[in-house]
């Protein structure tokens, strides 16, 4: 079985379980296409064979015994921005290059519960800090259906390892779109839940009232499995919800004859490539075959949504780093001549240059007589956009539009103007903002690169984004669809 | 432009982070931009709006005031870049 890489979990689930082959097998299969094809990618920044194969024998024992679960057995990949035990977690940065985490986050905890099989971890933007995976240290990641191409950021390692079938699965996080965006742009499935409903505990903070932590996968129906796992009230995560978590794959199918589609003007106007435009508005024409009914909403706060974020994460984001001093973990510069200079050096040496930019904005924003005219009034346009959604929802189930206004842009382009790399996430933001899930799915391609689908739901209606992305996946195959290099 | 070399100086102290005198221009040029960006949310009047610190206008959760973490000193220390005797060193602070 050579296609094993191409396989959704519940194909997987039935080759194992029918012991077709082992899940070290399997896992065998993974780290020989990692070995192959990273060298070229850069999605890793650590594989781990030999802890991936002890779990893999785990996992084999318990599927002999008859007590798989769901994910006995599956590989997966965590993106280096969650704490793994014993196994370095770097965050892309040099300030963490020698940190191995002394515990789990809860997500690597509830996946090795699952008897998971993890690969490794994969490349991102140095502390989620990015759009392009090109600010990672450790070089940055490319793109499979173009190795030209970044593949997005910050969760780029994890997307491209999905979309080049060096993993199954993987884990990411979004702040800003982190997600969605790479998801988009190497034309993969991935899933921003709802604020809070995936616990935080060991995901190292970037923009704390903002990041969220997702799946990633071939296919809807993998993201449902995946996120089964990974969602629940934790009482280790203060902002986690306390509603209860449901089985993701139970509406799946669900009809969608009925369903009220709503698409905002401001997501359609200036600004987006023709060809992602295209292949949008097929993709909503084969929604209205499954049923869905469509009409124009607007949200008009859309375009505050990227001045409020830059301000508002910046700000949450230099408070979370302050606690890299050089003291307790990370990097320490040499021979400091005072506290001050084991401060000021470690860190400089420690972060890269977008870190230190959005370190920098931050602490403007936050200083002394500015308070109110950035962060107090990023709070106030936060609500704005907020209550756009919520009056939009009100009126239709889910919103749609593109993830990205094109689709990914050349390695290095995106470094000449910070600026014009934040513009790019315009679609994504103001979800983050508003606290929502949304979904990013493949729907075809622009310019021979991969063009994402963006669904945006009520507060809590993962099952919904799920159903809708499943459904279209039963009528189309744009998510079948493989980089002919990664065969 | 919006921040000029000497204030890139003086946030980069704020924030314990040294800057290359060789880098400070291009920063003072990044940051102004980014501001360029952010101040675009003049053109919306804010006022009598409720500022939104959390997307789901949730209430701090509190918990039970007991011990509940174990000492973990060792493992914690493991790591650091200079620990004696269960301390953490930094350079001299008081002479």
């Amino acid at each position: 079985m050579s296609d094993l890489h191409c396989k959704t979990l519940t194909e997987l689930r039935g080759i194992l379980d029918s012991k077709q082959i082992s899940a070290q097998e399997l896992a065998q299969h993974f780290i020989r296409r990692i070995q192959a094809h990273d060298s070229t990618l850069n999605s890793f920044i650590s594989v781990t064979e030999d802890a991936g194969l002890l779990a893999a024998q785990r996992a084999d024992e318990k599927i002999a015994a008859g007590q798989a679960g769901a994910l006995t057995g599956i590989p997966v990949a965590h993106k280096d921005i969650f704490c793994t035990m014993g196994v370095k977690t770097s965050c892309g940065s040099r300030m963490l290059d020698n940190f191995i985490a002394p515990y789990n986050a809860s997500v690597v905890e509830r996946l090795n519960q699952a008897d998971t099989v993890m690969l490794g971890k994969t490349n991102m933007d140095e502390f989620a800090m990015g759009s392009t995976s090109e600010s990672s240290y450790y070089g940055a990641t490319k793109n499979p259906w173009d190795t030209q191409a970044v593949p997005g950021g910050s969760s780029g390692g994890s997307a491209a390892a999905i979309a080049a079938g060096l993993t199954p699965i993987a884990t990411g996080t979004d702040t800003g779109g982190s997600i969605r965006q790479p998801a988009a742009y190497c034309g993969i499935t991935g899933l921003k839940p709802t604020y809070g409903r995936v616990s935080r505990f060991g995901m190292i903070a970037y923009a704390s009232s903002l990041d969220q932590g997702g799946p990633m996968a071939r296919s809807a129906e993998d993201c449902a499995l995946l996120l089964n796992v990974m969602a629940g009230f934790d009482a280790r995560d203060s902002t986690s919800s306390e509603q209860a978590s449901e089985d993701y794959t139970a509406q799946l199918n669900l009809d969608l004859t009925g369903l009220k589609i709503g698409l905002p003007r401001e997501y359609f106007g200036a600004g987006l490539d023709v060809g992602v435009a295209q292949a949008i508005d097929a993709a909503i024409s084969e929604l209205r075959k499954l049923g869905a009914e469509v009409r124009e909403v607007s949200l008009p706060n859309s375009e505050l949504a990227i001045p409020a974020y830059y301000v508002i994460a910046p700000a949450e984001a230099s408070s979370n780093l302050s606690r890299f001093d050089g003291v307790r973990f990370g990097h320490r510069c040499d021979a400091p001549k005072d506290l001050t200079d084991l401060y000021e050096r470690s860190r400089a040496e420690g972060f890269g240059d977008e870190v230190k930019r959005r370190i920098m904005i931050g602490t403007y924003a936050l200083s002394s007589g500015y308070y109110d005219a950035y962060y107090l009034k990023a709070q106030r346009v936060r609500r704005l956009i907020a209550d756009d959604f919520q009056r939009v929802l009100s009126e239709v189930d889910v919103i749609m539009g593109p993830v990205t206004p094109s689709v990914a842009p050349n390695l290095g382009e995106s470094l000449k103007d910070p600026v014009a790399m934040y513009l790019s996430d315009i679609y994504t933001v103001p979800v983050n903002l508003a606290g929502l899930p949304a979904i990013s799915i493949p729907v075809g391609f622009a310019h021979n690169r991969p063009v994402g689908l963006q669904v945006i739901g009520k507060a809590f209606a993962e099952s919904r984004l799920l159903n809708i992305a499943h459904r279209f996946q039963q009528a189309t195959d744009w998510h079948r669809q493989t980089p002919p290099a990664f065969k | 432009m919006l921040i000029t070399p000497n204030e890139v100086m003086k946030i980069a102290h704020l924030a314990r982070m040294s800057v290359d005198h060789d880098d400070v221009e291009r920063y003072a040029k990044d940051l102004s931009g980014i501001l360029g960006l952010v101040e675009q949310m003049n053109q919306v009047d804010v006022r009598g709006i409720e500022p939104m610190a959390h997307p789901l206008d949730m209430c701090q959760r509190l918990r039970a005031d007991v011990v509940t973490e174990v000492n973990q000193r060792d493992t914690l220390q493991a790591h650091a870049p200079a620990v004696e005797r269960g301390l953490f060193l930094v350079p001299k602070v008081i002479e």
